[in-house]
């Protein structure tokens, strides 16, 4: 009893806290608002796996740019933060194909490791072009809904936020499954993940299907951001940061699959959470994603969610 | 006789630096279904790749008269040219209604659905398992979906590539009889690459033999069937 006090003790647990409903409930609802955020950045990592099997690490970029339009359009400009977004997941989708038309499109999609480092760069340069372009200041990006929390018990409050978030969350995963299912450029989108070489044979543009892509996984990349930087403040560095922790629940929920990427999302939120109050990891809070990402790759490559790969012929 | 439909002239193809295809000429008439014969390597699939722009090539492909060299494989495609690749030309994780409407992804026409069904009453495997993936289905299944996937373009110009592999005799032999009475039906023109050389020299019009990248032996298939060289090579009596 003595030991597990002084182990309690060096986490600084105490059996008050732990006992503590309320504050339970709480850190309940900031991890599955933190958890919405990192689901859709995740949902824009997925989209591109499903499509080229890699990881496009120039997502987060993207997204980081679309978030300063967001916040120029906004701020500056003065339109209302809702459409500010809408407008910044335009801009960068336009860029994404720019992007994509110009570094991507020239090499063979199926040689994958140059394409990997083709986008490490495009990180490298689009971040400190944002750096260079908006400088290194922290600002502060309103959030898209109103603040104040519907219902609250004591410390716990289920903000509007929060359920602004999980809505987002829900909609862009519905919309994006409608439009994979049930229209003919998802049918093509998916075809071409599927199988290129066939994707070809039956007449499917394969390039600017990847382009669509990569402009919709920057469009979601920039709503994740303009749903994570109101409880963090915007700087070049911003998006790294909630990259590593979309990573670890794309990982977990299988990389490519949807559904995994929103629970997945969910779960690392919540972890995050309840561990940086409980256990007082405050600091490891960064290193808990990294471990996750190594324990899944490690123990179940395919995470909770993801299809083992069929051999082709 | 007429223009052939398809004519190949100086037909290379290469992977790189290594050249695969030295040069070679063929023709295939309207309606007519032509074979491809050769041994492992001889080049059949380069042949059917270089058609359709999957390759690099050099040379003339005229179809109808129009030129094809140097056009996008997807352009090739709306001209009417279907290609069921060498092995396992399906799209494992669509379902295998999917599988057929990505078959006819050129298409706009108010048909499609009218010939997703004809092609579920030819093959009824593929009828009472359009839900499935087709991933899930066996390789001979997955087969039969590669080429009704091809027929969903409603094809002028039908590319097989060994349409026979993983396939059972019994089932080698009924597919045979569809794809000629598919020819008969709808005239479509057909180059079917095969390993079983006596059952397609028996549907066959002409028939090539390729032999390291370059034409051995042309004619009429029933020729090339009575042949000793052919015999003794390719039908093993
Ligand atoms: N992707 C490739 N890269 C390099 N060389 C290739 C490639 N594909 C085929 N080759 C070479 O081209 C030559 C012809 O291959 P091809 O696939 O056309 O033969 P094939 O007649 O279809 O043989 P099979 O009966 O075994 O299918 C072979 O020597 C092969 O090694
Ligand atoms: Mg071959």
């Amino acid at each position: 009893m003595g030991v597990l006090a002084s182990v309690l003790g060096v986490f600084d647990i105490t059996l008050d806290k732990l006992s503590d409903g309320e504050l339970w409930l709480a850190q309940f609802f900031r991890g599955l608002s933190d958890g919405a955020t990192y689901a859709s950045v995740a949902l824009a990592l997925v989209m591109i796996y499903k499509s080229t099997g890699f990881i496009n690490f120039a997502q987060g970029s993207l997204a980081l740019l679309g978030v300063y339009l967001a916040y120029i359009f906004s701020v500056e400009q003065g339109l209302p933060v809702a459409v500010a977004v809408v407008c910044a997941m335009v801009a960068s989708s336009a860029v994404a194909m720019l992007v994509e038309r110009v570094f991507i499109r020239p090499f063979p999609p199926d040689h994958v490791l140059p394409l990997v480092i083709v986008t490490l760069g495009l990180l490298l340069i689009i971040d400190s072009a944002v750096g260079i372009v908006w400088g290194f200041r922290t600002r502060s990006l309103p959030s898209m809904f109103p603040s104040g929390a519907p219902i609250e018990w004591g410390i716990a409050q289920l903000t509007w936020r929060t359920i602004g978030n999980l809505g987002t969350v829900f909609a862009v995963v519905g919309l994006l499954y409608l439009l994979l299912s049930r229209t003919k450029v998802g049918l093509a989108f998916r075809a071409v993940s599927s199988n290129l070489e066939s994707a070809r044979l039956v007449g499917i543009r394969v390039g600017p299907t990847l382009g669509f892509g990569w402009a919709l996984a920057a469009a979601i990349g920039t709503l994740g951001g303009a749903l994570v930087v109101p409880d963090l403040l915007l700087e070049p560095s911003i998006m790294l940061r909630v990259l590593i922790f979309s990573l670890a629940a794309a990982a977990l929920g299988g990389l490519d699959s949807m559904v995994g990427a929103v629970i997945g999302g969910l779960v690392v939120g919540l972890a995050r959470n309840l561990l940086v109050t409980f256990l007082d990891l405050s600091e490891l809070a960064l290193a808990t994603a990294v471990a996750v990402i190594l324990v899944v790759l490690l123990v179940r490559p395919t995470g909770l969610f993801g299809s083992t790969r069929v051999e082709r012929v | 006789m007429s223009a052939p439909y398809l004519e190949v002239q100086g037909l290379k193809a290469a992977y790189g630096d290594i050249q695969v295809l030295h040069g070679i000429d063929f023709s295939v008439a309207e309606g007519q279904i032509a074979v491809i014969l050769g041994a492992n390597g001889a080049g059949k699939t380069t042949t059917l790749r270089a058609l359709c722009a999957m390759v690099s090539t050099e040379g003339s492909i005229k179809l109808a008269g129009d030129e094809l060299a140097g056009q996008r494989t997807a352009d090739i495609v709306r001209r009417g040219v279907a290609h069921v690749p060498q092995g396992r030309g399906t799209f494992p994780e669509l379902s295998v209604e999917e599988n057929l409407m990505a078959g006819a992804f050129v298409r706009s026409d108010p048909e499609v659905r009218a010939d997703a069904d004809r092609w579920y009453e030819t093959f009824p495997v593929l009828g009472e398992r359009r839900g499935q993936t087709a991933g899930s289905l066996s390789g001979g299944e997955q087969q039969m979906l590669a080429i009704a996937r091809a027929l969903m373009l409603r094809p002028s110009l039908l590319l097989l590539d060994e349409p026979s592999l993983g396939l059972a005799p019994m089932i080698t032999r009924s597919l045979f009889e569809q794809l000629t009475a598919i020819n008969a039906d709808a005239g479509t023109t057909m180059l079917v690459v095969e390993q079983n050389a006596s059952l397609a020299l028996g549907v066959a019009d002409v028939a090539y033999v390729l032999e390291a990248g370059e034409v051995a032996l042309s004619g009429p298939a029933d020729e090339l069937a009575a042949d000793d060289n052919v015999r003794r090579a390719y039908l093993g009596y």
